[in-house]
């Protein structure tokens, strides 16, 4: 997808999520927060098959083993944690406190039927 | 049971909080104030340098109010993670605050102080002896590792800070503490079910954060009683909703429903969030499980070197199309010619950001991209020369392209354009320790201080 068609989708996702949040879960870790707006979202991010351990593997560059995934639905939310491939404070450490780290998957999801 | 409350300050000291909050919570009746004042979150510069992470007006500022209110209410301030690396110093320094601020204010205050830097020989037999336990992503570890510079902290859980304040403290300085645990202390004491305990502790240790509207770092009240503990924000125009509350319970942890502590793990799945009324939340439920062995986790932090760096500009499209190769091409000539300008040991890295420097995964060509190198030597001296010698290769580096004359290859802001950082550190440790009793990790002190 061209970057500014997928650009223009990426406001659509503000209907299905209220929230998407990355941060560290202590330095060694990384934790992703999606929280959909009510039960019908959550059922169709759920059931779109977007969140897999495979897809952040593979978006995230680490091992689909590692990937912890929550379902949270009384509160329509799903967490994915997965160990930070470069712990917060070393040399190569672009982002300390992991706060941005969500950005390639809220592209992701733009690209998805959760944004048309 | 008689109903206990508590006044969660704020979720960081020195981050602030309404003074009007706090003057709520002490009509309240709380059974004691608390504040955390630490976490990882910043990286390792604080811990590993002993630097606090924010202003010291700011601390001293969170801390008179705080005191002020403790003795107001008659009841114990205690502070958890000193200094934000929660390391030795911090908590002699705000130990030195607290006098500071008892003499200009003309109180009496008992402090108990809880030393959280285990003595280093002690950590060298417990690794021998097996009991130190690598957790998910720990790095690597050997003899080296205590022998390092930086500091290297015990996170203490609430058998340390009931040791202090059975000493009748006023004030409970706790050095790496469990975030937790600063709330858990005295609701477990008085007999409170250890999952509700655990599971407030968890919510509240942030303040003000799990309401829905709040402004900026605020306090919170939990109450306990005979069907859970209620949350409520000390600002009457801030809300607790069940859905913020049980959101706040998933900020800044991998699992959203096990905390392990020192002597067992909670599990929150089976909590119920309801709603008393359009601000406050009440909360029951969840397992409480005890561990057959005290564990405390192990925090370290030791000097990486010392950083120096410069960061620059690019707009020429088409160096932007090569700039990965670019960047590959210079920092394999300066692993060269560093050695040229420097005789110690070092590490050098080029980044860019504009394409994906923020997640370093993808290779989209951007409009505009931002350079930036680090360089890190065994000296300031060195890292610096090296540094402006990786600015002359990196200004005048060939573009594949062009040819035939000097070119610059980015455009900086700065006359100089090398800062020289200072010291950088990384984390070396992430292991739970076997204790074989409670407080053999930890050190305390009682002090009289003020008029």
């Amino acid at each position: 997808m061209i970057r500014n068609e997928l650009l223009e989708r990426v406001p659509n996702l503000t209907k299905v999520f209220r929230l998407i949040r990355s941060k560290d879960a202590g330095p060694f870790m990384l934790t992703i927060d999606l929280f959909c707006h009510d039960a019908v979202a959550y059922g169709r991010v759920v059931g779109s098959g977007q969140i897999t351990a495979d897809a952040f593997a593979e978006l995230y560059g680490v091992e689909t083993a590692d990937v912890e995934i929550h379902l949270i639905e009384p509160i329509h939310a799903i967490k994915v944690s997965f160990p930070r491939r470069v712990a917060s404070g070393e040399l190569a450490d672009s982002d300390i406190t992991g706060g941005q780290q969500y950005g390639p998957l809220v592209e992701l999801l733009a690209a998805s039927e959760l944004a048309d | 049971m008689q109903p206990l409350s508590y006044v969660a300050l704020t979720g960081s000291l020195g981050c602030g909080f309404q003074e009007a909050s706090l003057d709520r919570g002490v009509e309240r009746g709380p059974a004691f104030i608390g504040s955390d004042s630490g976490s990882t979150d910043g990286g390792p510069y604080y811990l590993g340098s002993d630097a606090w992470i924010w202003a010291d007006a700011a601390y001293e500022r969170d801390l008179r109010l705080g005191l002020a209110g403790a003795r107001r209410a008659g009841v114990p301030l205690i502070i958890g993670s000193c200094g934000g690396g929660g390391g030795d110093a911090a908590v002699t320094g705000y130990l030195q605050m607290t006098e500071r601020i008892a003499k200009a204010e003309g109180w009496r205050l008992k402090v108990a102080c809880v030393y959280t830097e285990p003595d280093r020989d002690l950590l060298r037999s417990k690794f021998d002896d097996g009991k130190l336990l690598a957790l998910p992503g720990a790095p690597v570890i050997d003899h080296d590792t205590f022998r390092a510079d930086g500091h290297i902290v015990a996170m203490a859980g609430t058998e340390q800070i009931q040791r202090a304040l059975d000493t009748g403290a006023d004030v409970v300085l706790v050095g790496r503490c469990a975030d937790a645990a600063i709330y858990a202390t005295i609701p477990l004491a008085a007999g409170f079910d250890p999952a509700n305990v655990w599971n407030a502790a968890k919510i509240a240790e942030c303040g003000a954060a799990a309401a829905l509207n709040r402004s900026g770092q605020d306090s919170l009240l939990c109450t306990f009683d005979d069907d859970g503990f209620v949350l409520e924000a000390l600002d009457p125009d801030v809300r607790c909703t069940p859905a913020s509350v049980a959101a706040h319970t998933l900020y800044e942890v991998s699992d959203p429903y096990r905390l392990i502590m020192p002597s067992g793990v909670l599990d929150s799945s089976a909590a119920t969030y309801t709603a008393v009324d359009d601000r406050r939340v009440r909360v029951n439920g969840g397992r409480w499980t005890p561990s057959d062995q005290y564990t405390v986790k192990l925090e370290g932090s030791a000097p990486l070197g010392w950083l120096s760096s410069f960061w620059g500009s690019v707009r020429d499209p088409l160096l932007l199309l090569q700039l990965p190769e670019w960047c590959a091409e210079v920092e394999d000539r300066l692993r060269t010619r560093l050695k040229e300008v420097a005789s110690g040991a070092f590490q050098v890295q080029l980044r860019t950001y504009g394409g994906d420097g923020t997640v370093g995964r993808s290779a989209v060509v951007p409009h505009e991209a931002v350079i930036v190198l680090d360089v890190v030597g065994e000296t300031q001296e060195e890292a610096s020369a090296m540094a402006r010698a990786a600015y002359h290769v990196a200004l005048h580096w060939p573009i594949k392209g062009w040819s035939g004359g000097s070119m610059t290859t980015f455009a900086h802001p700065y006359s100089a354009p090398v800062v020289d950082r200072g010291p950088a550190y990384r984390f070396t440790l992430n292991h739970a320790m076997v204790l074989d009793e409670p407080h053999e990790a930890f050190r305390y002190e009682t002090h009289e201080v003020g008029a």
